[in-house]
C-alpha cells in the first residue's frame, strides 16, 4: 500500500472517530474562546493596539489548542493497544505519524477558522481585507505546530509522565514557529499589510525539515 | 447472540484474500493457492521461521535469554510458562512489535526466504489487548484493518470475517457496546481477516464463554490443517490445544521444555496445566 493511501486510510478513521465522539474538538473550542475573550476584557485594546499585540495573543491561544488536542493523540491508541495494531499492518510507519499529523492540522485550522472571527469583532481587527494572506501564515504555522506536536506526542504517550512530558518537550521546539508565525502574522495586519516573505520562508523550511525529520525516525518513535 | 459456527464456507470467504503482491510468489501462484477464486489457500500458505539466539532486555530484566528455535511451516506451537516466562515478548518479536536486544528472526515462505516487510502482510496477531477502536463499529473496525492491509473490497472481506464470529448482528453497533468476549471473537475476526500465514495468540480465549472456546479450538484445527503456521500462548488445558503439535515451556526466559516437532505435546500441556492449577488452589 502507498504511502499517500495509508496515511489517507488513517486521516479519514481519526476524522470519524473524533467528530463522533467530539471530545477534543469541543473542549478546545471552548477553552480557547475563553482565553481569547479574557484577554479582550483585559486589555480592552484599540485597533492599533490590537495590531502590535493581538497576534501574539492569537498565537498564544493557538498554542492552548495544540497542547491540548495533541496530547491525546497518541493516548487514545493505548486503550486497547490500537498501536500495535497499525504497526502490525504492512503500511509505511511515517504514514501513522502522517495520517496523525494530517488530522490534527485539520482539527487545529478548525479552531483557527472559528477563533477568527471572534478574535476579528473582539479586537476589533478588520481580517476580511487579508484573509488570504492570513490563512497562508496560519497554514504554515498550523503544519509546523501538527507536525511537532503528533512526534512528541508519539514520544511522550510511551513514557510515564506523558502529560508533564510533552509540554515540556514541545515548547522549546515550537518556540521558533511560534516566533515566525507571530511575526508574519503581525505583518499582515499591520496598516498597510505585508506578508513577510522572510518569515514565511521560515515556516515553509521548518515545515519541511521537521517532515522530513519524521520520515526518517518515523519507524523508531512508534516502537516500544 | 448464539455462534453461527464455521462452514466451511464461510471460513472459505476469510482466506479468499487477493493481494497484488502476492500474485507473483509461488505460494499465490500454486495450484492450491486458489486466492484468486476465493477458495481456501493451499498447504504452502504457512510461515516457518528461526529464532536465533534472541535476547530481549527491558532495562536491567532479561525477558528472554538467547531463545533458538526453529517452526515449520504448518506446526501450531503452544507456549506455556507462568506469568512473565517471556511469552508474550516472544510473541512480539515474532510479530515485530518489538526488536531484540540480541539475536534475529528470520522467516520463509516454503523455501524462500522473504523480507520483514513482506512478513507484515502475513501476520495475524490476537493480543493481550483487543486491539480495536472502541469508537468505530465492528465493521468499521475490519473495513479500516482490511484497507490498511490493501484487501479487495473492504466492506465484502468485512462482512464475510464477521459472519463466523457470530457478530452479523451487531456489525454496525460500536465496540465500546461489546462484551469482553464479543470483543474477543471481533479480535480474532480481525487477525484473521488477511488469511495469515503466521498466526500469533497470546491467550486468545480469554473472554471466550465455553461454545466461543470450542469455536477458537476448531478454527486453530482448520487453520493448522490449511498449513498457516500457529504459534499461541496459553494457560493450563483448554480447547485451543487439541490442535496443538507441539508444546514449549518458557521459564525465566529461557526454553526449558520442547515437545519437538514430532514429539508429542500433551506432557508439557498437562504438566503446564497441573502447576496452574495447584496455583490456583494454593492459599
Amino acid at each position: 500500500m502507498t504511502l499517500a493511501r495509508a496515511t489517507g486510510v488513517i486521516l479519514a478513521k481519526e476524522l470519524r472517530t473524533e467528530f463522533r465522539s467530539r471530545e477534543l474538538l469541543g473542549t478546545t473550542v471552548v477553552f480557547v474562546l475563553i482565553v481569547i475573550v479574557l484577554f479582550s476584557f483585559t486589555f480592552n485594546p484599540t485597533s492599533s493596539e490590537s495590531r502590535r499585540f493581538g497576534p501574539g495573543l492569537l498565537w498564544l491561544a493557538f498554542l492552548f489548542a495544540g497542547s491540548l488536542m495533541l496530547q491525546s493523540s497518541f493516548l487514545r491508541e493505548q486503550t486497547n493497544d490500537t498501536l500495535a495494531a497499525l504497526r502490525l499492518a504492512p503500511i509505511d510507519p511515517f504514514s501513522i505519524l502522517a495520517g496523525k499529523m494530517a488530522a490534527n492540522f485539520l482539527f487545529l485550522l478548525l479552531v483557527e477558522v472559528i477563533l477568527l472571527p471572534v478574535f476579528a469583532v473582539l479586537y476589533n481587527v478588520a481580517i476580511l481585507p487579508v484573509l488570504g494572506p492570513l490563512l497562508l501564515v496560519l497554514a504554515l504555522g498550523t503544519i509546523g505546530l501538527a507536525a511537532t506536536g503528533t512526534v512528541f506526542s508519539a514520544v511522550a504517550a510511551q513514557a510515564r509522565l506523558r502529560e508533564l512530558l510533552l509540554p515540556l518537550l514541545l515548547l522549546p521546539v515550537l518556540a521558533p514557529v511560534l516566533i515566525a508565525s507571530t511575526e508574519a502574522t503581525i505583518g499582515v495586519l499591520r496598516d498597510p499589510s505585508e506578508l513577510s516573505p522572510v518569515w514565511l520562508t521560515f515556516l515553509a523550511c521548518f515545515d519541511v525539515v521537521f517532515l522530513t525529520a519524521a520520515w526518517m525516525v518515523g519507524e523508531y518513535l512508534l516502537e516500544e | 447472540m448464539p455462534w453461527s459456527g464455521v462452514a466451511p464456507s464461510n471460513c472459505c470467504a476469510i482466506w479468499s484474500r487477493a493481494e497484488p503482491s502476492r500474485v507473483s510468489t509461488p505460494l499465490a501462484s500454486s495450484p492450491n493457492g486458489g486466492a484468486a477464486e476465493g477458495t481456501r489457500a493451499g498447504p504452502h500458505l504457512g510461515l516457518s521461521l528461526q529464532f536465533n539466539e534472541v535476547e530481549k532486555r527491558y532495562g536491567m530484566r532479561l525477558a528472554l535469554r538467547g531463545i533458538s528455535l526453529e517452526i515449520a511451516a504448518g506446526e501450531c506451537v503452544a507456549l506455556v510458562g507462568h506469568n512473565g516466562s517471556g511469552k508474550t515478548t516472544l510473541l512480539k518479536i515474532a510479530a515485530q512489535l518489538t526488536r531484540p536486544s540480541r539475536g534475529k528472526i528470520t522467516f520463509d515462505s516454503g523455501d524462500n526466504p522473504i523480507s520483514l516487510e513482506e512478513v507484515k502482510n502475513r501476520i495475524g496477531m490476537v493480543g493481550h489487548h483487543t486491539l480495536l477502536y472502541e469508537e468505530l463499529s465492528a465493521e468499521e473496525n475490519l473495513i479500516f484493518f482490511a484497507k490498511l492491509f490493501g484487501l479487495e473490497n473492504p466492506a465484502e472481506k468485512a462482512r464475510q470475517a464477521l459472519q463466523p464470529v457470530g457478530l452479523t448482528g451487531r456489525a454496525t453497533d460500536l465496540v465500546r457496546t461489546f462484551s469482553r468476549g464479543m470483543r474477543q471473537r471481533l479480535s480474532i475476526a480481525r487477525a484473521l481477516l488477511a488469511s495469515p500465514g503466521l498466526l500469533l495468540l497470546d491467550e486468545a480465549g480469554t473472554g471466550l464463554d465455553p461454545e466461543g472456546q470450542h469455536w477458537l479450538g476448531a478454527t486453530i484445527q482448520r487453520l493448522r490443517d490449511s498449513g498457516c503456521t500457529i504459534l499461541m500462548s496459553t494457560h493450563g488445558r483448554n480447547e485451543t490445544q487439541g490442535a496443538v503439535t507441539r508444546a514449549i515451556r518458557l521459564d525465566g526466559g529461557k526454553i526449558t521444555h520442547d515437545s519437538g516437532a514430532h514429539g508429542n505435546p500433551n506432557e508439557i500441556l498437562v504438566m503446564a496445566a497441573v502447576r496452574e492449577s495447584g496455583e490456583e488452589g494454593a492459599p
